[in-house]
């Protein structure tokens, strides 16, 4: 099957006069599926946006491809590209109301009066505005304002749909409820998202596919689990969640497992991903698969120098004898209490397989 | 890139043609036309000649020598200081003003800006005319004096320099308001509220605080009083009654009466001459701010 | 409660005495032209008698209306030509012409009146003298025009700034045309700019004393030029009557105009 959207070596330079040029995307190439919920992840400046803007057709590319269902659509204008765009902040067409703002579309492909009518219903529908179709956007709050975009974008049926930040402008508690309902509507209109976000939890929780961006270039393209649990490089394991990075050295190396130096007694077992007795890596330690612990005979053990209360855990900078300091997250005991305290004496427990040997 | 840069010039094609024909097309005849001999009927006869910028100081006497002859001097020393002054009056009447209104409660600010925008959209010619009745011998104060037993003429300032210097500061008086204002408005009035918490008393925070913020106003306005004041036409004409000339009422005169094109044309270029410098002084003391917005 | 702060004696007796200032001959004219005495500075009673005699005098009709046909056409040209250059100047990043342009825009605004009048009446002496370009009441139209765009330009590019750029991507991504995207998304939002441009160029055309009279000839008189020759030929209760109507024209364009350009404005 093909693909819904495929990026083949897309570039976008910035020029602006006085000023080097700005590589926005470099050589980027991606392909997402049909009926996928697609997230584009990354800090501002990563070139997110400029690939989205460049599917939509806002801005067209210096090099490479934009195929649409196999077909090139890179430098077509965005009103001959069935594709369909929810922006951050919303867009609507202030001097319209509700129903005109979602027929707009429509009317724009001229289709008949009725289809139109038909279309702005269920489009309003889908988001339960139905009763608010004759307001002007500027009566309506935040979220109901989201919804009528992304029934408006929705109601010409798009192959494609962009999705621009467009929960960043609601405050916590509804964009918590908005992720759930983005993908409700994502699942039961069958539509192909492409979804752009700095928010890691945001992608995490929504996502078919997540492809980490950064500096204009895929770092890493997988499911929320392989994002998460096997980030590739520095960059992916520092951008989602936390992360302990520690430098060492492979002590031993058997079975696909190696043996990694990180402090005189602080030994780290991880899967070997083809390091060599005597190589210099780097790890990537999630601050939750470290356990404290009493600091019995055998265990690295070092100092806790602070703690963090942050409610239901808390988080703990430990520094270890010999040097390196790394930060643990523990759950807090039933009555909520800390287990640790600043100066306590511990030790530290990292099972095998828990820290990941990252590339480069 | 190109086809972009291409559209755009097409955008703004329509007001350069208009503007470039019919705008700055004339102002560069008019630096040609005062380098040209005068024609007695109107209009020049094409030869070089820089004739009209010596007549601004000499006259030619009957043997052909020159002679120092300050009348056209004495006008652009009017000028200028009748605009320097205007300009001051506005700046002293105004600021307090400017600030009053910018410490208002916002609706009641709007309110008293539209009063201000009216009388500065009003026709400048009727705004002046309205000043003569005031000011005139059996106008409205003289007409007052008479009746509690004043002569007649006891209040007359028609053709006299302040009945100009007062149509002046009347005709500009908005412009110097409506910038400072602009500036004002935008103060973050929580740095007076500082300086006062840092010792200053409120003569000090007026000078050390609020006149510093409100300088680009300062600027602006003095600018746009300045100009239009020091090629004033119409107060000098209304008001001085054409004995008390400026440089607009000479340049007028020139087109109007004495029909010689090259005169009238210089002095207009040494007028343009006068707003360039002031609009360079602008450029200096208000950096990076750009030009005035104008109008409102 | 506001502090003391940033408060100094005897500003509002200030301000107010400013108002007084600024309105006060105003506020005479317009008392004049209802004097129903001859001699204007005597109160003689409540008339509309002088805007009778305006009306019935020969003249000033036909200054009304080339007043009103100068600036009608000079702001539907200048208003076009300036919605034009605002969208390339608000919305075309990067433009290499963008300053050039907008200095040449707002030239007419720095040049000194009586400057641009003579020049112009040269201009137009020689145009008709080289190659015969003479359109009477055009030749008026056509300078009006000139320093209208600026006003126009000004409170469009104003609304333009303001406005979501976003809105014709909007627009652009749900199948509209270039054309259509301005037609029924940016032109419909700018409306209010569009309109506040018209009524400042509306009021500049009709006010305009200084340009108009140099270039006027017979029978291309508008009403200022027209007030002004009244002036010249002595203070009648007439000219107080034609400038209250002037007055009160431009005060109320310019209520429409404050009313429609509010921030809050829709």
């Amino acid at each position: 099957m093909k693909p819904a959207v495929e990026a083949k070596s897309v570039s976008k330079i910035y020029e602006t006069a006085g000023h080097a040029p700005v590589k926005a995307l470099d050589n980027v190439s991606l392909a997402i599926a049909e009926n996928e919920f697609f997230t584009l992840l990354g800090p501002s400046g990563c070139g997110k946006t400029t690939l989205l803007r460049l599917i939509a057709g806002f801005e067209f590319p210096n090099g490479g491809h934009i195929l649409l269902q196999g077909q090139d659509i890179a430098h077509l204008p965005p009103d001959k590209r069935p594709v369909n765009t929810v922006f951050q902040h919303y867009a609507l067409f202030p001097h319209m109301t509700v129903a005109q703002n979602v027929a707009f579309g429509l009317r724009m492909l001229k289709r008949p009066q009725a289809e139109i009518g038909d279309s702005v219903r269920q489009a309003l529908a889908l988001v339960k505005m139905e009763a608010y179709g004759a307001r002007r956007p500027s009566q309506l709050s935040g979220g109901q304002q989201q919804r009528v975009a992304f029934a408006r974008a929705i109601a010409p049926h798009p192959k494609v749909l962009l999705l621009d930040e467009p929960l960043s402008a609601l405050d916590l508690k509804l964009r918590q409820a908005m992720r759930l309902e983005l993908k409700r509507l994502q699942r039961e209109t069958g539509i192909t998202f492409i979804f752009v976000t700095h928010d890691q939890e945001e992608a995490l929780t929504m996502s078919d596919r997540i492809a980490v961006m950064s500096a204009g270039h895929v770092q890493q393209v997988g499911e929320p689990l392989a994002i998460y649990e096997s980030p590739v490089n520095r960059f992916v394991a520092d951008f989602i969640g936390d992360s302990n990075f520690l430098d060492g050295a492979v002590v031993k190396t058997a079975k696909g497992g190696a043996l990694i130096k990180v402090a005189p007694n602080f030994l780290i077992e991880t899967s070997a991903a083809g390091a060599a007795k005597g190589d210099k890596v780097s790890l990537a330690l999630r601050p939750e698969k470290i356990t404290l612990a009493q600091p019995v005979k055998g265990l690295p053990r070092g100092v806790v120098r602070e703690a963090v209360y942050i409610g239901n855990s808390t988080t703990y900078m430990v520094e270890i004898d010999g040097g390196i300091g790394v930060t643990v997250r523990e759950s807090n005991s039933l009555s909520g209490q800390s287990h640790f305290a600043v100066g306590d004496r511990v030790g530290v427990v990292v099972e095998a397989g828990a820290a990941r040997l990252l590339a480069g | 890139m190109q086809r972009t840069q291409i559209s755009a010039w097409l955008g703004v094609a329509p007001a350069w043609f208009v503007i470039g024909i019919f705008g700055v097309l004339p102002m560069l005849i008019m630096l040609g036309i005062s380098f040209m001999v005068a024609d007695p009927y109107g209009g020049v006869e094409p030869a070089y000649s820089h004739e009209a910028y010596i007549q601004f100081l000499f006259e030619r006497d009957l043997d052909d020598s020159l002679i120092f002859n300050p009348i056209y001097l004495n006008i652009v020393l009017r000028s200028v200081g009748l605009a320097a002054i205007t300009t001051a009056l506005c700046l002293i009447v105004g600021l307090p003003v400017a600030y009053f209104i910018a410490r208002q409660p916002e609706s009641r600010r709007d309110v008293l800006i539209l009063l201000i925008t009216i009388p500065f959209w009003t026709n400048l010619l009727i705004r002046t005319y309205a000043w003569i009745l005031i000011l005139t011998r059996n106008g409205v104060v003289d007409a007052r004096l008479q009746s509690v037993g004043f002569e007649a003429g006891t209040f007359d300032l028609l053709y006299t320099n302040t009945a100009v210097l007062i149509g002046l500061v009347y005709s500009y008086l908005p412009f110097m308001v409506l910038p400072l204002y602009a500036s004002l408005e935008k103060m973050d009035f929580r740095l007076a509220e500082a300086a006062s918490d840092l010792y200053a008393n409120r003569w000090r925070v007026a000078w050390e605080v609020i006149l510093p913020l409100a300088k680009p106003g300062i600027v602006a306005g003095c600018l746009l009083v300045f100009v239009p004041s020091i090629g004033a036409f119409i107060a000098p004409d209304l008001l001085g009654g054409g004995k008390r000339m400026m440089l607009g009422s000479l340049i007028y005169f020139q087109f109007a009466t004495a029909r010689n094109w090259p005169f009238g044309a210089a002095v207009s270029i040494l007028l343009m001459a006068f707003v360039m410098l002031a609009l360079l002084v602008y450029a200096r003391v208000n950096k990076g701010q750009g030009l005035p917005a104008g109008g409102h | 409660m506001r502090s003391h702060v940033g408060q100094y004696p005897g500003l509002r007796i200030w301000a107010a005495l400013f108002f007084v200032f600024l309105y006060a001959p105003m506020v005479v004219l317009i008392s004049y032209s209802f004097n129903t005495n001859k001699l204007a500075m005597i109160w003689g009673g409540f008339s509309v008698r002088w805007y009778e005699k305006l009306f019935t005098t020969g003249g000033i009709a036909d200054a009304a209306f080339n007043s009103l046909v100068v600036a009608v056409i000079a702001t539907t040209v200048a208003v076009v030509i300036a919605i034009a250059a605002a969208l390339v100047l608000v919305r075309q990043r990067p433009f290499g012409g963008a300053g050039i342009s907008t200095a040449l825009i707002s030239m007419p605004l720095i040049v000194p009146e009586i400057v641009t009048a003579v020049a112009t009446l040269m201009f137009f002496v020689i145009a008709k003298a080289a190659i015969g370009f003479d359109f009477g009441i055009g030749n008026i139209v056509l300078a009006h025009i000139v320093f209208c765009i600026p006003f126009a330009f000004m409170p469009i590019r104003a609304r333009l700034s303001d406005m979501d750029g976003t809105m014709e991507q909007a627009a652009r991504d749900l199948y509209a045309t270039p054309w259509q995207a301005f037609r029924y998304v940016t032109l419909p939002i700018l409306m209010p700019g569009v309109i506040a441009g018209a009524m400042l160029s509306f009021v500049i055309s009709l006010d305009d004393f200084i340009i108009t009279q140099m270039i006027s000839g017979p029978g291309t008189t508008t009403l200022p030029v027209y007030i002004y020759s009244m002036i010249r030929n002595g203070i009648t209760p007439e000219v107080n009557a034609a400038s209250t109507i002037l007055i009160a024209a431009s005060t109320v364009l310019v209520t429409i105009y404050w009313y429609v350009s509010r921030p809050n404005a829709k």
